[in-house]
């Protein structure tokens, strides 16, 4: 609170009135009572025992699984796993069997989205390129979690030094945009003449943790100005595996929602930096890849391009609306009973 | 009579005849995912010029919703499907827009409930009542002026330096009275105060219903008083008019309403009710008695001895302002007393008194600055991890927040069982065992093992942290407001139960509360405590009675229908 | 008070975003020359110029002090071609900063409309189609944007020319500064309406209608002044991701401003320059924080006070 500039006010020192008799009316006032039995008297704070017991995760499944949203991206995602495992599922067709006699034809029998400039088959590359688009925004979510979430959290319970150091680091890599650090650390000579699946998922979770540091910590500073987290020390819980008990799991729900729409970030981050020519090899299959070398031919042949667009935006968007969902499905204020 | 009305305004009969504002079977339903919900049904209203009228119920009745109809502010998934709402002889039940916004502040004013949260953050105190006047056309030449009179009217000093202040400069009773200098900044006939006072301390309370009972009167206004609170109600309205679960009950004038209630419900509001309750108790036990509505207090035949000792406990906040540089705020300032085992002492105080900080301070929660408390004869100050562990068997607590204080991932079954499993206390099955018979002892059906909090009612989840709080046998209970959340009838049930409880088990209970009217319905001692002093300690009876200070005066004069000659 | 607080923050900020940058550059295994010249061979004389501007022959601190030093007098060495690479920036540093404004503008501008309408009508058929949008452009990347928008808009209606010509003038800038602000248009929308949303129940809200005012002004004056308050601090954020996105979107539609220098540099393998520019990226973000910090104290009087 700030100091007033002037005093708070104070009741002028007069008779005030000892007993109060209430205030009467002049006029005549009727005495209505509603009969009983248009108003019957429940008993006080009655148990509903009829409905069946929900934990707030089951609510929140029971409203999303009749959320069309929330099904379709399930779906899509699913498949796109799916394919990202077993991409011999989808496609006999060789990916990298490639003839330059077939370059930039169009649908044929067997290759129901014709061919690249250099004469692949597409519907194989985007059956193929799905793996690389998938692991790398599953690994470097799962490295972000770690990583951020072990931070955020400590940080956020703990407070004190640990929180202030962990402040600036969050101020300093939100000071460099992703694609702007990623783009340094890609072309270090560590890392430019090993290029991997791998070396593009670290340098993702380098510049993508302090979010979800963030995430966490405010989630866990909620959570822990509960009651309950006060009851539960006082039964004499300790310290950390209140943190682990309480705290943690009534921190998820927004880490997960952030986690989900990040994976998307990341796959869309992935494609950004092999488009840059500062991401995967090229000797990786991946839709990032295959629209970079697309570009060329973009004027004459703009579907050559449009084709890994596509399912790199599908996959995104799939991601992006399943945490759009779950949020929503989550939502705090919906929670209370 | 309705109809009786109108033919007397039609014949033109005298405007203070007429009534200003009527209701009549007014039925509201809200449109929610689960489907329709019936709010308000068949409710029916008067209120006549420059009358008070207040509607008392528990939260969820429909009270402010019936209110709210009437300037045209339900939220959006409300509606009015039925009956009609006549203002001074016009039926605005389906004004246009453009109707309800010229009756808006000119005609009818509101005083909403939260001072906290219903003046916008962002713009100054003078610049959000100056544009209540422009809308109403009153704002004039000097509209600086006009503002400076209308805040100063409602009771704020200085009025022209504050109006160029932001709403967060300003406490809680000052921005309570810049609402209501808002409310009626343009003379409205009739003013609709949605509980304007239960945010605040007592005795700010009082002052502000003082000051706009004058208002009011100088003006002429009529008042539609929404409030949970029988006593106040009775104190401030000439007539009452009682809703329950989104229907009228009873309604009559206030004093005949409190002295001869006719419906159940109402009988059981008014046995309840904790300002009255008391005298009423001694003076006349009525039928409903027995459905656990009146708190009786338990009977101590054997007083022990001592169990807690707290000694010239002081606690030292740092406050930092910025820079390294910090001011020093005492918060609980050299306060002793001592709990005699199996008695009830109750710590009672405004908000900032330093109350809560004791309590965490007795619960080792928080480190004292200096001093000692003394558990069964041990200092508990400097302990080490493992005898605290011992001694928070012993002492438990039961917080505020309902909502708060269950982990709503924990089903009531490990939130239970959570205490003997930390303590290695029996095994699966035994522990099975213990928890049916702790929700028994709460009285909680065992079927409700399975669910969760969010499933549950404020009162019964406070029923269920009493279960987790007795899981361990303990014999201490640390109360910290653990009854102010609830509705009235519902706090007497708790009460009852803490009642039952402290008898059955020999409990000794430490009860801190900012309601001196639940204090004598619960405790033995009390300790009244003002800017982390003690400034009264003694029986309840002796505090209630014979009050020493100055501070507890006012407390007591301040409780709302204390005074009230039934 | 606030904002001596924020400065004196932002200044660990400036010092460890740089270092950071410099440790990336300069610490990490293998021959910093060999990381300056992007593992390509070069000529002894530019290689002597290397280890003279980064002082490569001192200890690590000594160098990234000297570093900071030649970065606060803009001494920021010279290109493989012999340019001086300050020269170069202050060339392509107006062309960003048009396109940023540009793009920013468009961001604040049609974010915040879509975003109040889509709020004020949640649930409503306009609601659900900006949202839906909004999503599209968020999960499509920037570069598929780029090639499609200058494909059909560039190309095939030939409203735009699909490449800005020499001296990017505003009105080439147009399409560029529409591809580079989408992405940030997108969450401007979601943020507004979430937080047009959030404010239109809140309890002052309610009052100011009970007060008698018109619909319109309960809007103007208390939803959306409040409600803008986050869009503000994320617009100004938002600066240096549009910096990082201008990479893409300079290198597609060709605009000689700071994001191609740094594209050509990566490509080139011109370390030095890279890491020039990037600091002068985080000086230029640092700064629009700063502002941004300013301006919430402004536009929120409870933060003045903290």
């Amino acid at each position: 609170m700030s100091k007033n500039p002037t005093p708070e006010f104070i009741e002028p020192a007069g008779p005030t009135p000892r007993v109060r008799a209430g205030k009467t009316s002049s006029r005549s006032i009727e005495h209505f009572v509603a009969p009983l039995a248009e108003t019957p008297l429940q008993s006080v704070d009655k148990v509903d025992e009829s409905a069946t017991p929900l934990s707030m995760w089951g609510q929140a499944w029971r409203s999303l699984r009749t959320q069309p949203l929330f099904i379709i991206s399930a779906l899509l995602i699913i498949l796109v796993i799916v394919v990202a495992a077993f991409p011999g599922l989808f496609t006999h067709t060789s990916p990298t069997a490639c003839a330059l006699e077939f370059a930039r034809k169009g649908p044929m029998p067997g290759h129901p989205l014709g061919f690249t400039f250099q004469g692949c088959d597409i519907y194989a590359r985007i059956m193929h390129g799905a793996q690389a688009s998938v692991l790398v925004g599953l690994f470097t979510t799962i490295a972000v979690l770690i990583i951020g979430g072990t931070f955020g959290a400590l940080a956020g319970y703990y407070g004190g030094w640990l929180d202030a150091i962990l402040a600036r680091i969050t101020d300093i890599f939100f000071a460099l945009p992703l694609i702007l650090g990623a783009i340094i650390i890609m072309q270090l000579p560590a890392f430019r003449d090993s290029k991997s699946i791998w070396t593009v998922i670290i340098t993702l979770s380098i510049f993508g943790w302090p979010q979800m540091a963030r995430i966490t910590r405010g989630a866990v500073i909620e959570a822990k100005s509960s009651d309950y987290v006060m009851a539960s020390r006082s039964l004499g819980l300790s310290k950390f595996k209140t943190l682990v008990k309480h705290v943690l799991p009534n921190s998820l729900a927004p880490v997960i929602v952030i986690a989900t729409i990040s994976l998307g970030i990341f796959i869309v981050a992935e494609a950004t930096l092999s488009f840059l020519g500062v991401g995967l090899p090229p000797s990786v299959m991946s839709w990032g890849n295959d629209i970079s070398d697309a570009q060329i031919s973009l004027r004459n042949d703009p579907e050559i391009l449009m084709w890994p667009a596509l399912a790199l935006s599908i996959t995104v968007l799939s991601f992006i609306m399943l945490g759009d969902a779950v949020r929503d499905a989550l939502d705090p204020k919906a929670r209370k009973g | 009579m309705s109809e009786q009305l109108k033919g007397q305004s039609v014949n033109g009969s005298t405007d203070q005849d007429r009534p200003l504002l009527e209701i009549r079977d007014l039925a509201i339903t809200f449109s929610t995912p689960e489907g329709p919900v019936n709010a308000v049904r068949n409710a029916r209203l008067t209120v006549m010029p420059g009358e008070t009228v207040a509607i008392v119920g528990e939260s969820g009745s429909g009270k402010s919703t019936t209110a709210l109809a009437a300037i045209g502010l339900l939220p959006g998934n409300g509606k009015v499907t039925g009956g009609t709402i006549v203002f001074d002889g016009e039926d605005i039940t389906h004004a246009s827009e453009k109707r309800i916004i010229e009756l808006r502040g000119s005609s009818i004013g509101m005083v909403p409930q939260d001072p906290m949260s219903n003046l916008n953050p962002v713009w100054k105190i003078g610049f959000q009542v100056k544009e209540t006047l422009k809308a109403n056309g009153l704002a004039g030449n000097n509209s600086k002026e006009r503002v400076a009179q209308v805040l100063a009217d409602a009771g704020l000093p200085n009025a022209a330096v504050r109006a160029g202040q932001y709403p967060h400069e300003f406490s809680g009773g000052m921005r309570q009275r810049a609402l209501i200098a808002i409310g009626l900044a343009c003379g409205p006939r009739l003013l609709i105060a949605d509980e304007p006072t239960s945010a605040l301390d007592v005795t700010v309370q009082q002052q502000i219903l003082d000051h706009l009972d004058t208002m009011t009167s100088e003006l002429g206004t009529a008042v539609l008083l929404i409030t949970h609170d029988l006593g106040l109600a009775a104190e401030r309205a000439e007539k009452i008019v009682v809703m329950y679960k989104g229907q009228v009950v009873e309604a009559g004038p206030a004093l005949d309403i409190l002295r001869n209630p006719r419906h159940p419900y109402t009988q059981r509001l008014v046995a309840a009710a904790p300002s009255l309750a008391s005298k009423r108790l001694q003076s006349q036990p009525t039928e409903v008695a027995e459905d656990l509505n009146a708190v009786v207090k338990a009977e101590h035949p054997t007083v022990g001895e001592d169990i807690l000792q707290i000694k010239d406990l002081t606690k030292v906040f740092k406050i930092r302002r910025g820079l390294g540089r910090s001011d020093d705020f005492t918060a609980v300032d050299n306060v002793s007393f001592s709990v005699k085992k199996g008695t009830t002492t109750a710590i009672v105080g405004e908000s900032g008194s330093g109350k809560s900080t004791v309590a965490q301070m007795v619960l080792s929660l928080l480190k004292p600055t200096s001093g000692s408390i003394t558990f069964d004869g041990q200092d508990m100050t400097g302990r080490n991890e493992r005898e605290l562990f011992k001694f928070r068997r012993r002492v438990q607590p039961i917080f505020q927040d309902p909502y708060g204080s269950l982990d709503p991932m924990y089903s009531i079954y490990r939130t239970i069982e959570e205490p003997l499993r930390i303590h290695g206390i029996g095994d699966a099955k035994s522990r099975q065992h213990r928890v049916r018979e702790l929700l028994e002892h709460v009285s909680m059906p065992s079927s409700t093992m399975h669910r969760f909090p969010n499933e549950l009612s404020g009162g019964q989840r406070q029923r269920i942290a009493i279960a987790r709080a007795l899981a361990l046998q303990p014999e201490v209970m640390i109360c910290d407001e653990a009854v102010s959340a609830l509705d009235v009838l519902v706090q007497a049930q708790i009460l009852n139960l803490l009642n039952k409880l402290q008898e059955e088990l020999n409990l000794t209970y430490l009860f801190i509360t900012h309601d001196l009217a639940v204090v004598r319905q619960i405790a033995d001692d009390v300790c009244v405590m003002q800017h982390g002093r003690i400034v009264e300690h003694s029986t309840a009876d002796e505090v209630f009675n014979n009050p020493q200070s100055e501070y507890t005066r006012n407390l007591l004069q301040a409780i709302p229908g204390a005074t009230l000659l039934l | 008070m606030f904002t001596m607080k924020r400065i004196l923050q932002l200044i660990p900020v400036f010092f460890g975003a740089t270092l950071l940058v410099y440790f990336l550059v300069f610490a990490t295994p293998g021959d910093p020359i060999a990381a300056l010249s992007g593992g390509k061979p070069m000529a002894p004389a530019v290689e002597a110029s290397l280890r003279a501007q980064y002082n490569l022959d001192q200890p690590f601190w000594v160098q990234y002090f000297l570093y900071l030093k030649n970065l606060v007098t803009f001494d920021l060495g010279q290109t493989f071609s012999g340019q001086a690479v300050s020269d170069v920036i202050a060339r392509a540093m107006p062309v960003t900063a048009r396109l940023a404004i540009m793009a920013l503008a468009i961001e604040a501008i049609f974010g915040v409309i879509f975003g109040v309408f889509a709020g004020l009508k949640k649930g409503k058929l306009f609601d659900s189609t900006v949202l839906v949008a909004s999503l599209l452009v968020i999960a499509v990347p920037t570069f598929v944007l780029g090639f499609v928008l200058q494909f059909v808009v560039g190309v095939k209606l030939a409203w735009a020319k699909p490449t800005v010509s020499s001296g990017a003038p505003w009105g080439d800038l147009i399409l560029p500064a529409v591809v580079l602000g989408l992405v940030s248009l997108a969450y401007v929308i979601r943020l507004t309406r979430t937080s047009i949303i959030e404010n239109k129940s809140a309890d002052y809200v309610r009052t100011a209608t009970a007060k008698g005012l018109s619909r319109r002004r309960v809007v103007v004056v208390h939803i959306l002044r409040n409600s803008l308050i986050p869009v503000v601090t994320f617009l100004g954020a938002d600066l240096g991701s549009l910096m990082g996105g201008a990479i893409v979107t300079e290198g597609i539609f060709n605009v000689p401003g700071v994001g191609n220098l740094l594209y050509q540099a990566i490509l080139k393998g011109e370390s030095a320059t890279v890491v020039a520019v990037v600091s002068v990226l985080v000086l230029v973000f640092v700064i629009a924080n700063l502002v941004v910090d300013l301006l919430y104290a402004w536009l929120d009087p409870r933060i003045r006070l903290v």
